[in-house]
């Protein structure tokens, strides 16, 4: 079998400015945030994002890598607003496609399943008809008639996952209590990247973790890289929960001095200095 | 606090948002903030006893915690579309026909203020009963049009036809003056009732649109002893209820 291991930089080479990008997780829950900070050390730009969003796209959009988002929230949980998408928005920095959390999954339920759309009884009568003209609607063939969004397939060109554990080949574990929408980002995407907090033998996935977490199936996966806190600082149950007080600090920093104290080397030059920075907390 | 001080309007909000999911029967009470997850516990606990709550994340639990079942997040978006659920969301606005906005203040092409954006609201407005948790109503709040409709209202369903009204409710609101219904010939909003302390005049005041007033409008009934015991003792030991609504 293929061996699929890789570094965070060898997975950010395989994307292109101008490409659209899923990114699992779940508002600061789970975010693939080494990938992403990976990313941010490239000149990939343009990008089309695809995310229930958090401090994902609070990080693309500060550094002006979005061209569109397309989501239905972005938050970080316990800051209800994200700062840096906030002030991206409200400064028209890029072009939003807006849809309801239902009519997001169904969309990535489409392109796993290579449909054009999905009909789901969300959207109209609300303004996400209004703000998204391009959305259209399906009548049910069946003698009720009703009519129903047709939800768009969200197809990717690739996707962005973070889980607990993954074998070399590309089989990927979650070990907390949810797995989020990971396993249908990487279905509806034509090349996936799994980070995980650990690479351990096949074997080991189900040694004391039920054979029900093996989220991700390798077939559709294109690169494993193991990335130790790569969540980091969005929660990863059960391996660590939310770094709240980093998190608060991400969110009232400005950007430039954020980027500057952590965001200009590598990951693990990362990862040291936050240590450092809560070193300096005590 | 001590268990015979009279009740605070942050406990009358309780028993309020509580009396939102009375007669339910077996469905998931969806809460979205502090006061209405005490209600829904409270009515869990008490008059509702069939009713499903979640921890919050992604399980089913009693009311005492014990889990009794899995909703991760996929799970609880396809449940809306199944009915069986009452969510109370919050709202950054409101209007007469009950239309809500948490998506953002101004023009959606560039918001004067970016909020959290849609949500589940729309799929959730067209599916199960939704119904709002206001902490401090105002004219802000209640507002003649919404900015952007991300819960539909009766209005706006009615014009999308019979798919968006078929399973359509909002059967309150509730504030920290008073509950709101939609009973009225036009299903514009109406004064249900108002927390002991409030008069109508000041709902009047706080709100931004002509509000339908009844002749006589009831008060919100008073917690019982054991209800209070419950709030206080039991479920809410902290006091978080009174952060969100005040004194």
């Amino acid at each position: 079998m293929t061996d699929k291991t890789m570094t965070p930089e060898e997975a950010v080479a395989g994307l292109r400015s101008g490409m659209t990008v899923g990114i699992g997780g779940w508002g600061s829950r789970r975010k693939p945030m080494a990938l992403v900070r990976a990313l941010l050390r490239t000149g990939i730009t343009d990008l089309t994002v695809v995310s229930y969003g958090g401090p994902d796209v609070g990080l693309l959009a500060a550094a002006g890598r979005i061209r569109e988002l397309v989501t239905a929230f972005v938050t970080l949980d316990s800051i209800p607003l994200e700062p840096h998408y906030r002030a991206a928005r409200e400064k028209g920095a890029f072009a939003l496609t807006e849809l309801d959390e239902a009519m997001f999954m169904w969309g990535l339920r489409a392109a796993a399943n290579r449909l054009p759309f999905l009909p789901v009884r969300a959207g109209i009568g609300s303004d996400v008809m209004r703000v998204n003209p391009s959305l259209r609607t399906v009548t049910s063939p069946y003698e009720d008639g009703e009519e129903f969004v047709a939800v768009p397939a969200l197809r990717l060109d690739a996707a962005l996952v973070h889980l607990n554990r993954a074998d070399r080949f590309g089989n990927g574990q979650y070990l907390g209590p949810d797995p989020y929408f990971d396993d249908l980002f990487c279905e509806a995407a034509d090349a996936a990247y799994v980070s995980c907090e650990q690479v351990v033998a096949t074997a080991e996935l189900t040694k004391e973790a039920p054979v029900q977490s093996l989220l991700v199936q390798r077939h559709y996966v294109t690169g494993v890289i193991e990335t130790p806190n790569g969540a980091h600082f969005t929660s990863c149950a059960p391996d660590y929960g939310r770094d709240e007080a980093f998190q608060r600090l991400y969110a009232a920093t400005p950007w430039p001095d954020f980027a500057a104290r952590f965001l200009s080397g590598d990951e693990k030059t990362y990862q040291r200095a936050v240590q450092a920075w809560h070193e300096e907390q005590k | 606090m001590s268990a015979a001080a009279p009740p605070t309007r942050a406990e009358y909000c309780v028993v309020a948002c509580a009396e939102t999911w009375r007669g339910n029967g077996e469905v998931l009470a969806s809460p979205m903030g502090t006061v209405p997850g005490i209600g829904a516990r409270l009515a869990g606990r008490t008059f509702s006893p069939d009713l499903l709550l979640t921890d919050g994340e992604a399980l089913l639990v009693r009311p005492d915690g014990t889990p009794e079942g899995w909703l991760p997040y996929r799970r609880h978006l396809e449940m809306v579309t199944g009915g069986r659920r009452h969510v109370m969301m919050g709202a950054s606005q409101l209007d007469r026909f009950g239309n809500q906005n948490i998506s953002c203040i101004g023009d959606w092409r560039r918001p004067a203020r970016q909020l959290l954006g849609v949500r589940g609201a729309p799929v959730n407005t067209l599916n199960n009963p939704t119904s709002y948790w206001v902490p401090k109503h105002s004219p802000r709040v209640f507002v003649e049009k919404v900015d952007m409709v991300s819960g539909v209202g009766y209005d706006n369903a009615a014009a999308a036809g019979p798919s968006a009204t078929r399973h359509h409710r909002i059967p309150r609101v509730v504030t920290n003056l008073c509950v709101l219904d939609f009973d009225t010939p036009d299903h514009s909003m109406r004064l249900a009732a108002l927390h002991p302390g409030v008069t109508a005049d000041q709902v009047r005041q706080a709100t931004g649109f002509a509000l339908t007033v009844p002749a006589d409008v009831p008060y919100t009934r008073d917690p019982s002893p054991g209800e209070l015991r419950l709030i206080r003792e039991v479920i809410d030991p902290d006091g978080l209820r009174e952060r969100e609504v005040g004194p």
